[in-house]
């Protein structure tokens, strides 16, 4: 529950807007970060070999970008990889949430602790732990498409389950518990109270846990540079190999959809994550 | 009496070192108002638990029409509950809501939705089944909650704490309703309240309970008029609690010495000796400016303190022999309220047959 302040006017956040150096160093921030990004857009559309001047609109590069069958190909891996990924680490991130929600258990704070191991660790080290992990077990290569994408999958929901476990316990923290025991009163089974009254309560969280872990996959670079063979390249490492040679536009036009893909679903989660008007209390 | 449909033998309900119910023994019987009353933490709520299968007892048993619940868990009992917060489902409407305990058993839609509009219709919903619950008011939400339970046709019926989140207007035309509303279905009802006015006001009888502890079953007007220890006569309603000691008895009677009011003798059945304590209402109390003249037993002392409630006043006096007794005075007329000042010596007086002699 909320609590209420003396007046309504301090509640909520303090308004910032009319200190001037403070607008200024909002007004920098937001031009640090996202100048690169908006330079990239603009030159994915520019008429030039070479990325460094302008010399007029196109869309031609989009259209190679599009005709470029490993480009393609990468991507098509990227796509596959998140929603496998997705799927699975969203179902047992649920599951965990579930659990440290539900139950009371000897170490439950050491299993918090060791759950949230992949969201700290260094990528790098997870990487590398990945690569030494799958050699060492002799993990098969070579398989048809696209089971020989599942080191890299494994990998992808080794470190993106923990992020959808978090949002969704943190969805169940306001959920009240009479409501379940109203269920079971009414007659309800304990499966039946879990897909017709938990759940629903649950669902903005599980989706926005799930948009939150396919963005994650989907432009994960380091680990998935030490899970990918030659045969099993994904769109971020194949945008590293082409960037290697020249920047050229067609390296931007792919970033842009990159990019778009990214904000739309980062969008959608934190909608679907804003406060549910339709708690009754 | 009718033959019970809830028999509660023996239990014991401990949480670690804590024990939330002691030892409890209870039968409530059919078509009966049942009131659980007691101060908070004393368990009442946890043995209401205990009968909708929320809580396993640690002792004892629970038997629902001569059947052992033990093994059977909420959702077979034959029983609903009203919970404390409504737990109406928010995502559902309210016609949803209702419905959910006959879809979820697998009631055929074509009984479902007749039930459902009576249900409504009984609670004076029958316009808001579409509503979702954040469109009602806290009231309307608890006559949600009270037609999702009361569709199931239950053979009892559980509130926790019903009214307590209802503004006074509301709770006192919701304690006339409820009353109401269970002489019509003639299911057996079982609240838990704080409250002492909403047990009093509805129930048939009353468990009073005190850490754990039932400490006296009986109807509203046994409790308030022979409460059977001083916890109860204290509890319920307000009360004057004189210490005495024992000094005879004869026959039916005996003879007590009142501390600060002097030797008095009144009707007694049971056994009594030694230190006692002795129980005047103060509605029993009448307030003179003379002596009153007859068998009464009289006390002067000085207003020191005076409470106004509108209908009624309450006055505290103070003894020259260190009693502090209250006294509720009818304001009668208009003027009654006039006539007596803070500092006033004035005399006290009740009839003997209205004291009650209290040995627990």
């Amino acid at each position: 529950m909320a609590i209420r302040l003396s007046t309504l006017g301090s509640q909520g956040p303090i308004d910032y807007s009319r200190r001037l150096w403070l607008r200024t160093m909002v007004a920098l921030t937001f031009l640090l970060l996202y100048t690169p990004i908006i330079t990239l857009i603009i030159f994915s559309f520019n008429d030039s070999r070479r990325n460094v001047v302008w010399r007029g609109f196109t869309t031609k590069y989009y259209v190679k970008a599009w005709n470029n069958d490993s480009l393609i190909e990468a991507f098509t891996n990227s796509l596959t990889i998140a929603v496998i990924s997705t799927v699975i680490s969203t179902i047992l991130g649920t599951m965990i949430a579930l659990l440290l929600w539900r139950f009371r258990f000897p170490f439950k704070a050491a299993y918090e602790g060791f759950m949230a191991l992949p969201i700290v660790i260094p990528e790098i080290c997870m990487g590398v732990a990945m690569l030494a992990f799958f050699s060492r077990v002799g993990f098969p290569t070579g398989m048809p498409w696209p089971l020989n994408l599942s080191a890299i999958t494994i990998a992808h929901i080794a470190f993106s389950f923990p992020f959808a476990a978090i949002v969704v316990r943190a969805r169940m923290a306001g959920f009240n518990r009479e409501l379940e025991e109203a269920s079971r009163d009414l007659g309800a089974s304990e499966w039946q109270t879990f897909w017709n009254v938990i759940f629903p309560y649950m669902k903005p969280g599980v989706i926005a846990g799930g948009l939150l872990a396919f963005t994650l996959s989907l432009d994960d670079f380091v680990i998935t540079f030490f899970t990918s063979g030659p045969d099993t390249v994904t769109f971020p490492v194949k945008v590293y190999s082409m960037v290697r040679f020249s920047v050229t536009p067609e390296v931007n036009a792919a970033s842009t959809v990159l990019v778009v893909i990214t904000v739309v679903m980062t969008v959608l989660a934190m909608r679907l994550q804003a406060p549910d008007k339709t708690e009754a209390h | 009496m009718s033959k019970p449909i809830i028999s509660i033998r023996n239990v014991t309900k401990r949480f670690g070192e804590v024990v939330a119910v002691d030892h409890v023994d209870l039968d409530i019987v059919e078509n009966e108002f049942f009131a659980l009353l007691g101060p908070s933490g004393c368990g009442k709520t946890t043995l209401l638990r205990m009968i909708a299968g929320f809580e396993t007892p640690t002792e004892g048993e629970i038997l629902i029409d001569d059947e052992d619940m033990a093994q059977t868990p909420p959702n077979l009992r034959p029983v609903n509950m009203v919970f404390q917060s409504y737990a109406v489902f928010p995502h559902m409407t309210v016609a949803d809501n209702v419905a959910y305990g006959l879809r979820v058993t697998g009631t055929p839609q074509g009984e479902i939705t007749p039930r459902v509009a009576e249900a409504l219709e009984m609670v004076q919903l029958d316009r808001f089944g579409a509503r979702k619950p954040d469109q009602l008011s806290g009231g309307q939400r608890q006559r949600v909650a009270l037609a999702r339970a009361l569709v199931k046709r239950p053979r009892v019926l559980l509130m926790d704490e019903p009214l307590s989140a209802l503004d006074a207007k509301l709770r006192e035309q919701m304690q006339l309703e409820l009353a109401r509303l269970q002489q019509t279905v003639g299911i057996t009802f079982i609240i838990v309240t704080h409250d002492q006015d909403e047990a009093l006001s509805m129930a048939d009888r009353i468990a009073v309970m005190e850490s754990g502890l039932v400490r006296q079953v009986a109807t509203p007007d046994r409790l308030y008029e022979h409460p059977s220890s001083r916890f109860v006569a204290d509890f319920i309603g307000k009360v004057n609690l004189l210490d005495g000691r024992v000094t005879g008895a004869r026959g039916k009677s005996v003879s007590i010495d009142v501390a600060g009011v002097g030797k008095v003798s009144l009707p007694f059945n049971a056994e009594a000796a030694g230190d006692v304590a002795v129980a005047v209402r103060p509605e029993k109390v009448r307030v003179s400016t003379a002596k009153p003249k007859g068998g009464a037993v009289a006390v002067n002392g000085e207003i020191t303190d005076w409470a106004y409630y509108g209908d009624t006043s309450h006055m505290f006096v103070n003894t020259s022999d260190g009693l502090r007794l209250s006294v509720t005075v009818q304001n009668e007329t208009r003027t009654t309220v006039d006539n007596v000042d803070l500092g006033d010596r004035i005399w006290l007086s009740w009839q003997p047959e209205d004291m009650l002699l209290l040995t627990e």
